[in-house]
C-alpha cells in the first residue's frame, strides 16, 4: 500500500506509544533533480522497520542507519547526500541531485 | 521530536486544520504552531506566507536555520452541477491534486458515464452535504454551476456559512444581481455575499466549457495561494 504523509506521522506516533524506539527523517533541502520533495518523511523503528521515503530508494539504507544511531543516542542530526559528497559517503543519489535530511528521535 | 508535538500535528491533520512545525536545525529544538495561533506568533508573517504556499522549507531567522514543516489540509473542490464545465473541471482538478465531489439532484446529468471515477452524488446539496459528502470547511472550494437557484443557492449558503476559501457562481451579472438580492433577504451581509466570485472564473476570454474550467481552476488556485491575479507582472508595463 502507498503510504501518505498522514500514514507516516500516524505510524510514528503509534509505534512510539507502543514503546518502540522511533526516529523520524525529514528532507529539509534539495538541489538539482532530487527524487522526493522537501518535507518528505521516513519513519524508522528500533528494529529497522520503516515507512515512507526520503529518496527514490538510493539513500534510504544510510538514513536508516543514522536513524538507528539517533534512537540510541538521542542526538538530532542533519546529513547530506549527493554527488558533491561522494568521497564522504558510500552512497549517493544516482540522479545527480543533492539532499539534506534531518533525523531526530521521537521522545 | 517530543511525542506531544507529533500528537498535536496528527490531531490537527485529522481535524483538517493547518499547522506548522518549526525545527531549529542547529540544536534540534521544535515547536508546533496551529493555524489559529499564527497571528500572535513572533514569526507570523513568515508562517502565514509559508502556509499560503503550502510548501515546507528552510528559513533563516536571526542567523538560525529553521525548517518549517507545513501541514495544510488537502484542498477539496465541490462542484454543484454535473454539467459540461464540471466534466472538464474534474479532469483538470485531479491533475493538480484536488479532491473533487460533484453534486447534482438531476439524475439525467449525474450519471457515472458522464463522470467516470469521480465522487458523484445525485442528491440535493443540503442532503449531499448532510452525509455522503464530508462537511464543507475553510479548505474547500465550492463552484455553483447549474444556473438553477433551487440547486445553486443552498450550496452557496452552505459554502458562505462554512467560510470556504473559494466560492464561485456561474451566471451573468444580471443573474448575479438577482442572486445577491435573494442572499441578502436570507440574511447574509454584503461583505459575505461579496466573497462570491461572480461571474465565475478569471477573465481570460474563455469560450468553451474546458476553457471556462481553466478560468475557474486558475481562480481557485490564485485564491488558495493568496496571489492577486490582477497585479502587474514585474517588468510588464501596466
Amino acid at each position: 500500500m502507498l503510504s501518505t504523509e498522514t500514514d507516516i506521522l500516524n505510524a510514528a506516533e503509534s509505534w512510539r506509544r507502543s514503546g518502540r524506539g522511533v526516529a523520524l527523517a525529514t528532507v529539509v533541502e534539495t538541489w538539482g533533480s532530487a527524487p522526493r520533495p522537501v518535507g518528505s518523511h521516513l519513519v524508522v523503528d528500533e528494529g529497522g522497520n520503516f515507512l515512507g521515503s526520503v529518496s527514490g530508494g538510493c539513500v534510504e539504507g544510510a538514513v536508516i542507519t543514522e536513524a538507528l544511531d539517533a534512537i540510541s543516542d538521542g542526538r538530532p542530526r542533519v546529513i547530506e547526500f549527493g554527488v558533491a559528497d561522494e568521497t564522504a559517503w558510500r552512497v549517493g543519489l544516482s540522479c545527480g541531485g543533492r539532499i539534506r535530511v534531518f533525523v531526530e528521535r521521537i521522545d | 521530536m517530543q511525542l506531544d508535538s507529533l500528537r498535536a500535528l496528527n490531531v490537527e491533520r485529522a481535524a483538517r486544520r493547518a499547522a506548522l512545525l518549526i525545527t531549529d536545525l542547529d540544536d534540534g529544538s521544535q515547536r508546533v504552531v496551529r493555524e489559529a495561533e499564527i497571528p500572535a506568533d513572533p514569526l507570523a508573517d513568515i508562517l502565514a506566507r509559508r502556509l499560503a504556499s503550502g510548501k515546507s522549507g528552510l528559513v533563516e531567522v536571526e542567523g538560525r536555520q529553521l525548517f518549517l514543516t507545513v501541514q495544510a489540509p488537502k484542498v477539496r473542490l465541490v462542484l454543484i452541477g454535473a454539467v459540461h464545465i464540471s466534466q472538464a473541471l474534474c479532469l483538470m482538478a485531479a491533475a493538480i491534486d484536488l479532491s473533487v465531489s460533484v453534486i447534482d439532484p438531476r439524475t439525467a446529468f449525474a450519471t457515472p458515464e458522464r463522470f467516470p471515477e469521480v465522487s458523484l452524488v445525485p442528491l440535493w446539496p443540503d442532503e449531499a452535504l448532510a452525509g455522503p459528502v464530508p462537511p464543507l470547511d475553510r479548505y474547500c472550494a465550492v463552484a455553483a454551476l447549474t444556473h438553477d437557484p433551487k440547486i445553486d443557492d443552498p450550496a452557496l449558503i452552505a459554502a458562505l456559512k462554512a467560510e470556504c476559501f473559494y466560492v464561485g457562481a456561474l451566471g451573468s451579472r444580471k443573474t448575479h444581481a438577482a442572486r445577491v438580492e435573494r442572499l441578502s433577504q436570507a440574511g447574509f451581509s454584503s461583505e459575505q455575499i461579496g466573497r462570491i466570485e461572480a461571474p465565475i472564473g478569471l477573465d481570460i476570454g474563455a469560450v468553451s466549457p474546458a476553457e471556462i474550467a481553466v478560468s475557474i481552476l486558475a481562480q481557485v488556485v490564485s485564491t488558495l495561494r493568496g496571489a492577486d491575479p490582477r497585479a502587474t507582472k514585474p517588468g510588464v508595463p501596466a
